[in-house]
């Protein structure tokens, strides 16, 4: 259990570079599917080097926090990343915190996307940091239970040990325990990463609108590291079901073969998971502000019952 | 650890701190003509006090003074029974470590706060029962006979009531003080009969009699003993449903008496708990521990919504101090559990976690309160409707209220992370204590305490974004000026403290040592800090670690890759200060912005199963009810206990009242023949 820089900057470059690549992949998966053209793959990549090219304008009213917020935003997400296992069973940084390190980094993240959000004193941008807030609230106990479900049966908090331990002889993902925690987690995934059912990423209709609305009065480059930011969350939470729930392929060494492989099982998990999202996303109308609980309680519902089928499964 | 100050006696040093006290509260009467000397003297005295205190109890808690402490007689005893002793034992020092740190940050800050009375109130007054105040809090956790404790705990209530009174020209505080007061002896009268059963079992009130007496007394007898102390406790410490005195009486006390009540008082409770249950009462059955942990998580979620409702910046905050004491009593009840089945170790993890939380919702509360004084005192409201823009004009005040709000939501890296990580931790290795059902409630409170923290994080985005960001809201807020130097300097400390608290869990969890042996009999520290002290653990092997000391100086290292980008990228970019976007109106005006109440409708609808809100709006308009040209909005949030319980309870009590006076007819001989009969079913029953 020690520091491993070269896993340290590793890691956070491929976060980093993978994480738009995963957002436009969904953004073009979804176009194709509704017969639409849509972005090519490597366009979050042109529009994230065009804001930061961009001049910026900041709100007369914003004080420090508007300021702030950007760089929390980011490096949090990217902090969080480092803590769940990407290539190889150990993350870089698990030593320094595990699964509730992990959201309570997204946490922090997000208190300080609410703030930037009030703080230009528009009206968007408080319905967005009140919507943010209440369906954070709601999505945490579901997707605590969910984590510790699997957490219980590891016994541990650390994210490591949770794949190693999952990795068992058997595959897991039969195991109605697993799979009920793996629906309750990928249902809180759609709703933290703002996707359909939730939140409509692809519009800027007012009175829907939840991320985008806190983001209204960025521009230039704290608009690049907000959305970023918003990207490699997704990446995290994504790597966070793929790893936990199918540990298939993960490298257990640091051997060139094993490294090859766990990047291949981890490119093709993270493609299953994209088109996932992207069925979802396309099949489902946006629900109601006021009928996201119901799904959100589902998930807390399914979680419990995985919790409780330990008792039969486990 | 080696202390430099070892040749002073940490219990001589904390008897001069309490001497401190009484000296300011006397100060503060004698020149209560002179408001500038008595503010001086009292509050100086109290903040030199303060100091000695803290220190004290830290050397003694470091230094293993606690293992065998010795009683000192402070008065000769005049009745026999009552023994005016006090030892500082691990516990009473930790909890004496609560107070002094809280008293010497509040009494700086009351300096420059109590400034805002002169010419309108007695600042003497107010100094002499704050130190008073003080006083009787530190001899409540030192006392060691059951008497004494007892009178302290008078004492106590009664100087609070004072406080909270302090401003009795308001109604509204008239009616807090009463029900304040009302609810305190209540819960006195229960720990009375508590303590009689106790003195019963042991024949003396010494708390060195009592000590692990619980497996003496007949298991009824512990039984009721438990509820009466839960109850008793439980009124002080504000637990749902005995909590309605608590969001009343903490809002309308001066601000500097109010983070004294929410920091410290309510934590009187807490420390009566721990004392009573882990020390005097024996090993617990296993609904003890059951009960507990579940006041204590409906406390938590309870709390934070009712607090999520509310707009008055001091009344949200009280409602906060429910649902901490909530997370608290989490921690307190898995230990009971673990206790039971008898799993010491995880115990006294479960233990420490309450007790860190303990400590660090006294320093955030504390500095909340604090940060809601200053505002008060530069608005002179306590609507957050009518704040905002405080950021900009009160730049120290906010940022050192930010520190807060994100402790208090369990942000990493700061304190109210690590305690409710150790929560967490002992919730989660208590679902292998017991094979029978009853473990689904570690993850299921687990779960709530996620719902908690998730909900305390919208609570404090809606408390610091409406008060402190946009526009100002009113004539006051546009106004406002930053506070004065000692109140900068108070909450600073408290700061300080939160970040200290934050990220050296593992130096300060050495300071939890004595403290868990006198109450488990075991010592975690060494188990609980691995890597040289630079991560925490939570005690089982592989179990998880955490280093909020590496989560910040890694956020710190990874700070340079936005920077890199932004050099790589946006060289040439220039930034431009403009208007808020106002879709083409003609500017935004503070009316247009997101409010309190509007921020937390969505809850209030999601919940509204709890919160039945109701809202009347009467609107005028002269053509087309589009155009409106007056409007009237009210809206109202139910509160269930309120309602449902203690008004019933309160016609009942009238009511029985009313027909006991036809007993008392004012003739004497009536009252004659009542002694007689008395007197008579007195002798029979002694027969």
């Amino acid at each position: 259990m020690n520091l491993n820089p070269i896993a340290i900057v590793l890691q956070t470059a491929l976060l980093l570079l993978l994480a738009p690549l995963m957002s436009g992949l969904i953004k073009n998966w979804k176009a194709k599917l509704q017969n639409r053209r849509g972005p090519r793959l490597w366009q979050p990549y042109s529009d994230l080097i065009k804001f930061f090219r961009k001049d910026m304008v900041l709100s007369e009213h914003a004080s420090w926090v508007f300021s702030v917020a950007p760089y929390v935003v980011f490096v949090s997400a990217l902090l969080a990343g480092l803590m769940v296992p990407m290539l190889t069973m150990q993350a870089p940084l698990s030593l320094f915190g595990g699964v509730l390190a992990v959201v309570g980094l997204l946490a922090l993240g997000r208190f300080f996307l609410a703030l930037g959000g009030l703080d230009p004193g528009s009206a968007f941008g408080g319905m967005g940091s009140s919507r943010e807030m209440t369906i954070a609230a709601i999505a945490e106990p579901a997707m605590m239970l969910a984590i510790f479900t699997v957490a219980i049966g590891a016994g541990s908090t650390d994210l490591s040990h949770i794949v190693q331990a999952s990795q068992g002889p058997v595959w897991k993902l039969f195991n109605p325990t697993h799979a009920m925690a793996f629906v309750a987690l990928f249902i809180v995934l759609l709703t933290e990463t703002g996707r359909l059912p939730v939140d409509n990423p692809a519009t800027h209709l007012e009175l829907t609108m939840i991320h985008e609305a806190m983001l209204l009065e960025y521009s230039g480059r704290y608009l690049a590291l907000m959305e970023w930011g918003a990207s490699i969350k997704q990446l995290v939470l994504m790597m966070l079901l793929s790893n936990v729930f199918f540990p298939l392929g993960i490298a257990t060494d640091t051997s060139p073969a094993a490294l090859g492989l766990s990047a291949l099982a981890f490119g093709a998990k993270l493609l299953v998971l994209a088109a996932e999202v992207v069925l979802v996303e396309t099949t489902n109308a946006k629900l109601r502000l006021f009928r996201v609980p119901d799904l959100l309680s589902a998930a807390f519902v399914l979680a419990t019952l995985a919790l409780l089928s330990t008792f039969f499964f486990g | 650890m080696d202390f430099p100050l070892t040749a002073i006696d940490p219990t001589s040093l904390l008897i001069l701190a309490m001497l401190g006290y009484v000296i300011g509260s006397l100060s503060g009467l004698v020149f209560c003509r002179y408001e500038k000397l008595a503010n001086f003297c009292s509050f100086g005295f109290a903040t030199v006090a303060g100091a000695c205190g803290t220190v004290a109890c830290v050397m003694s808690l470091a230094t293993g003074a606690t293992a065998a402490p010795a009683q000192v007689l402070l008065l000769p005893p005049l009745i026999p029974y009552v023994q005016f002793t006090m030892r500082m034992d691990a516990l009473g020092s930790f909890f004496g470590l609560i107070v002094s740190l809280l008293a010497f940050a509040l009494s700086l800050y009351s300096i420059g706060y109590a400034r805002g009375f002169y010419g309108r109130k007695n600042v003497g007054v107010l100094g002499a029962f704050f130190n008073l105040l003080l006083l009787a809090t530190t001899l409540v956790f030192l006392a060691s006979n059951a008497f004494f404790f007892l009178m302290a705990w008078e004492i106590m209530a009664l100087s609070a009531y004072c406080l909270v009174s302090f401003e009795h020209e308001k109604e509204e505080t008239r009616n807090a003080g009463v029900l304040f007061f009302v609810m305190s002896h209540i819960g006195t009268g229960c720990l009375i009969l508590g303590f009689l059963l106790l003195f019963q079992a042991s024949g003396g009130y010494g708390f060195d009699g009592f000590h692990a007496l619980g497996e003496k007394m007949s298991p009824g007898k512990r039984d009721a003993a438990f509820l009466l102390f839960l109850f008793g406790f439980g009124v002080k410490s504000g637990i749902v449903p005995l909590h309605i005195w608590l969001p009343a009486a903490h809002p309308v006390a001066p601000s500097n008496v109010s983070a004294l009540m929410s920091g410290v008082l309510i934590k009187t409770g807490i420390y009566g708990m721990t004392r009573v249950f882990f020390d005097f009462l024996g090993t617990p059955p296993n609904w003890w521990g059951v009960t507990v942990l579940t006041i204590g998580t409906v406390s938590a979620v309870l709390g934070v919504l009712y607090a999520l409702m509310e707009h008055d910046l001091k009344r949200l905050l009280a409602y906060h101090s429910i649902e901490n004491i909530g997370i608290i009593l989490m921690g307190l009840g898995a230990a009971l559990m673990f206790l039971h089945s008898g799993h010491p170790a995880l115990a006294t993890l479960a233990l420490i976690a309450g007790l860190y939380h303990t400590i660090n919702h006294a320093v955030f509360k504390g500095l909340l309160f604090l940060g809601a004084g200053a505002v008060l005192h530069a608005t002179h409201t306590r609507n957050m409707e009518e704040m905002g823009g405080l950021a900009k004009r009160m730049r120290w005040t906010a940022l050192f209220f930010f520190v807060g709000a994100a402790a208090i939501s369990a942000l990493p890296p700061l304190n109210g992370f690590v305690s409710e990580w150790l929560t967490y931790q002992a919730l989660l290795q208590g679902f292998g204590t017991t094979p029978s059902l009853i473990r689904l409630m570690f993850p299921l409170s687990g779960a709530m305490l996620a719902l908690t923290g998730a909900l305390a994080a919208a609570c404090f985005v809606k408390a610091f974004g409406i008060t402190f960001l946009g526009q100002p809201r009113s004539d006051h807020a546009r106004h406002a000026h930053e506070a004065s130097f000692p109140m900068l300097l108070g909450q600073g400390i408290l700061v300080a403290a939160c970040v200290f608290l934050g990220l050296f869990p593992t130096v300060f969890l050495k300071l939890f040592d004595p403290v868990t042996q006198q109450l488990t009999g075991q010592q975690l520290s060494q188990q609980l800090s691995v890597a040289s002290g630079l991560v925490l653990s939570g005690g089982a092997a592989q179990g998880g670690t955490v280093s909020t000391l590496g989560i910040t100086l890694m956020l710190l290292c990874l700070l340079p890759v936005p920077l890199v980008l932004w050099a790589l990228f946006a060289r040439r970019s220039r930034t431009r200060i403009a208007p808020t976007w106002d879709c083409g109106q003609r500017g935004l005006t503070p009316n247009m912005e997101y409010t309190a109440t509007g921020f937390s409708k969505p809850l209030r609808m999601i919940f509204k199963a709890l919160f039945r809100p109701r809202r009347e709006v009467q609107r005028e308009y002269d053509f087309s009810p589009y155009f409106t040209t007056n409007l009237r909005f009210e809206s109202h949030v139910e509160e269930l206990f309120q309602t449902r319980i203690y008004r019933p309870l309160r016609w009942l009590v009238l009511y029985g009242s009313r027909r006991l006076r036809a007993l008392q007819a004012g003739s004497l001989q009536a009252y004659l023949i009542y002694i007689f009969i008395t007197l008579l079913l007195l002798l029979l029953f002694a027969l």
